[in-house]
């Protein structure tokens, strides 16, 4: 039990982790895991016009319909997504718009403006400045489960597949994905959750039906279509 | 104790698969170590200065014998053959390869236990009084609250990106015996004037480097409503936390930036909304439920004075020491809680090897209805214990050098790891607490001494709770060399305070007589045996130690 001396007991060996880190080391394909079970699939993929597009929503690969205004732009004919700010002062001015209208919500920004103009908006982007920011975890349970917002939620920035589960339980139903490593998971089948939860949520994304005796655990529907497969 | 069902084995069970999946794509190069760092911190494995350390959780302290003897079987597999008990009621091994963790995790899974969310920017392992479910004075055993908590906070997909880590903790008496004040969130359970059960609710506190005591925004939340008020808080903090700087994320600096009246306010208005959604009002047949699992034990009837105990007491001052220190009053008469001292004179404060944990899981089968306990002042507890057994127990206990009768005293020194172990660290700790040891280990100085703590961090992180020892020592790097700062006066009971910085620092040739001169102008200018070193603080101020410490001005 004698520690070792601070300053002079040589480094130990740390994990095969540092020397994979050196460039030139070849990646390994992870093994598959029985509980990265794959994301129910309504629709084989391939018939879609563009799998690599660069949303992931319903299960897979889509393009993006949406148009995000530049700052210095006038707003688009087709679906425009605007920022908080813009959109609330511009609101009136985009009433005899026909398509629809996106807002994007800064992590932390607060909705209590939003939220009278919220049945004109049908999707509300929330961002992700990096991976570690929980921030717009809140704002999407807001949204879904004190706002009623039925829109679509989509995550931007620093998507990356392990918080991913998190975000589809807190109501986020799309995903801006550019990391190339998540693309890559993602179109693989993986999703990294523990279909296992101790939260009675309001606003999740996914069917979860009740576990065992304790009245918040749930666990994860199996889509009929997977059960069968 | 509480017991797994189905769910929690296949939720656990589903994490390690998990996590064994990140740990794979970290070997492959796939996420890189800044992606991993978040899965693997909330998974319990830190990246240490020689090696990884991997937490072991021990949900508000509380361990079975089974549970015991498989950290002693995992510290000989895959550790070099002891474990480090920490200020949190946890487990520390301090040599594994991140390749064997996922090994471990699954041994531990087997127990029913798990590393989940012991590090990382999330809901930490919720502590809870030592003596719970044990103590004369408790009003209700907490740790059913606490447990529930842990359920709860389990991966929770709101609140596992918090700007900061965050703790809970839950005691049930006046007497703060788990430093609850010191927590981010501290609940006390207690009764109203109905006889209803409810909760006291801390918020703020926290040590580091800007050491605060919680505020009570709350005197009285009633029982079922404890998931949407703590649910309302975190989200007040996730969304308004700090993330510009990890040294002000903390939620105790939110708490001192917006003002305790404006963030009570804040608490109070999100708490309301929460409530009207009505997904978290804790049903009362579930409470029961829960209760059950920690049902007190059935303990033979016994007459409140043993003739055995006295008889030992009378026949040895060793026993007499351990039976006055580490012996404290049990519900149950004829029984008493063991404090199973990790501070032997000139030890390492915490550590345990293999062999003494399978002989405290022993005794606990023997004597101690399979129960053990984790204290945040790093010692092993066995809650109930007959008076009678005491003399058996203590014999089995000195075999294997478990047996100092220094609980309370000034050898039974909180250390964190320090510079021997820990990246963060600017100075060497666990030298400094052997040193003290050896110092004042005679016992007949340390009962003249009586009740006084040194607390001793390694940096101003404060994993040592210096800021609240009655003399806490801070290790500081001052032009590469280690020296430590004493800070007088802190408390981490029901009267929490953060100590006083004395004067200019001590190196760590001289920290020693200089922690000596304290106590002896103490013992100097005390009223008496009964006034103890915190009492002689609060009542005489800094002055006479600075005077003794660095002459007078």
């Amino acid at each position: 039990m004698t520690p070792p001396v601070a300053a002079t007991t040589a480094v130990q060996a740390f994990d095969d982790i540092e020397i994979l880190d050196r460039p030139g080391a070849a990646p390994q394909p992870a093994r598959s895991r029985d509980h990265l079970r794959r994301v129910p699939d309504p629709e084989p993929a391939t018939s879609r016009p563009d799998p690599e597009g660069p949303l992931w929503r319903n299960g897979r690969f889509e393009t993006d319909e949406w148009t995000m205004t530049a700052e210095d732009e006038a707003v688009g004919e087709g679906p425009a997504i605007l920022p908080l700010e813009r959109f609330l002062a511009e609101r009136d001015g985009l009433g005899h718009r026909n398509a629809p209208l996106g807002v994007l919500v800064a992590a932390g920004e607060s909705l209590s403006e939003l939220i009278p103009h919220l049945t004109r908006v049908t999707l509300v982007v929330l961002s992700f400045p990096k991976f570690s920011d929980g921030r717009s975890m809140s704002t999407a349970r807001l949204l879904r489960e004190r706002h009623g917002f039925g829109g679509e939620i989509r995550a931007t920035g620093d998507v990356l597949i392990d918080q991913m589960p998190l975000m589809r339980r807190c109501g986020v139903d799309s995903f801006d994905v550019q990391n190339p490593v998540t693309r890559k998971q993602l179109a693989a089948g993986k999703w990294p959750d523990v279909p296992f939860y101790l939260q009675p949520v309001g606003s999740s994304q996914q069917d979860e039906v009740a576990a065992g005796k304790r009245p918040w655990a749930r666990r994860r529907a199996e889509a009929p279509r997977q059960a069968a497969e | 104790m509480y017991r797994y069902d189905e769910f929690d084995h296949d939720f656990v069970r589903a994490r390690v698969a998990q996590f064994a999946d990140q740990v794979e794509r970290r070997l492959s190069g796939e996420l890189t170590e800044d992606q991993f760092k978040p899965l693997r911190l909330m998974n319990g494995v830190y990246l240490q200065l020689h090696a990884y350390m991997l937490r072991i959780a021990v949900p508000y302290g509380t361990l079975s014998a089974k549970q015991m003897r498989m950290l002693a079987q995992i510290a000989r597999k895959y550790d070099r053959g002891y474990g480090h008990f920490t200020t949190r009621q946890n487990l520390q091994f301090n040599w594994p390869a991140l390749k064997d963790v996922p090994a471990i995790l699954a041994d531990l899974a087997s127990v029913e236990m798990h590393a989940l969310q012991t590090s990382g920017n999330c809901i930490r392992n919720v502590t809870s009084d030592h003596f719970a479910g044990a103590a004369a004075d408790e009003v209700a055993d907490p740790r059913p609250y606490a447990e529930i908590l842990r359920q709860w906070s389990s991966i929770h997909p709101e609140f596992s990106f918090l700007p900061r880590k965050f703790k809970l903790c839950v005691i049930a008496a006046e007497h703060d015996r788990a430093a609850m004040q010191t927590h981010d969130i501290g609940l006390q359970l207690k009764r109203n004037a109905e006889g209803e059960l409810g909760f006291a609710v801390f918020v703020g506190g926290g040590q580091g480097r800007t050491p605060m005591i919680a505020h009570k925004v709350r005197d009285f939340l009633p029982e079922e409503d404890l998931l949407a008020y703590v649910e309302a808080i975190m989200r007040v903090y996730n969304l308004h936390g700090r993330r510009d700087n990890k040294f002000k994320a903390r939620i105790k600096i939110l708490v001192h930036e917006t003002g305790v009246e404006e963030i009570t306010r804040q608490i109070e208005a999100e708490f309301a909304e929460v409530l009207k959604a009505d997904l978290l009002r804790l049903p009362e047949d579930e409470i029961d439920r829960i209760r059950a699992y920690f049902a007190a034990p059935e303990l033979a009837e016994k007459p409140a004075r043993s003739g055995a105990f006295e008889a030992a007491k009378a026949d040895s001052r060793e026993f007499t020491a351990f039976a006055e220190n580490n012996v404290s009053p049990h519900k149950a008469p004829g029984y008493g809680i063991v404090t199973v001292s990790l501070k032997p004179i000139g030890g390492i404060p915490g550590d345990a090897s293999a062999e003494q944990m399978e002989v405290v899981a022993d005794l606990a089968e023997r004597y101690s209805q399979s129960e053990i306990r984790v204290s945040h002042e790093q010692n092993l507890v066995l809650p109930h214990v007959a008076l009678d057994d005491m003399p058996a127990l203590y014999a089995t206990l000195a075999e294997h050098g478990l047996a100092t009768g220094n609980a309370g005293l000034v050898t039974d020194i909180i250390a964190c790891p320090g510079l021997d172990y820990c990246a963060l660290a600017n100075a060497r700790s666990i030298n400094i607490a052997q040193d003290l040891s050896n110092r004042f280990g005679s016992p007949e100085r340390q009962e003249e001494i009586g009740e006084l703590s040194i607390k001793i961090s390694g940096c101003i992180n404060a994993c040592g709770h210096h800021h609240v020892g009655h003399i806490g020592l801070l290790g500081v790097d001052k032009r590469g060399e280690e020296v430590y700062q004493i800070t007088l006066g802190g408390s981490a009971d029901e009267t929490a305070a953060v100590g006083t910085l004395v004067g200019p620092g001590f190196k760590t040739d001289e920290v020693g007589d200089a922690v000596e001169t304290v106590v002896d102008t103490y013992l100097k200018l005390r009223e008496g045996p009964d006034e103890n070193f915190l009492a002689a603080v609060r009542r005489l101020g800094q002055k006479p130690f600075k005077e003794a410490l660095y002459g007078a001005a």
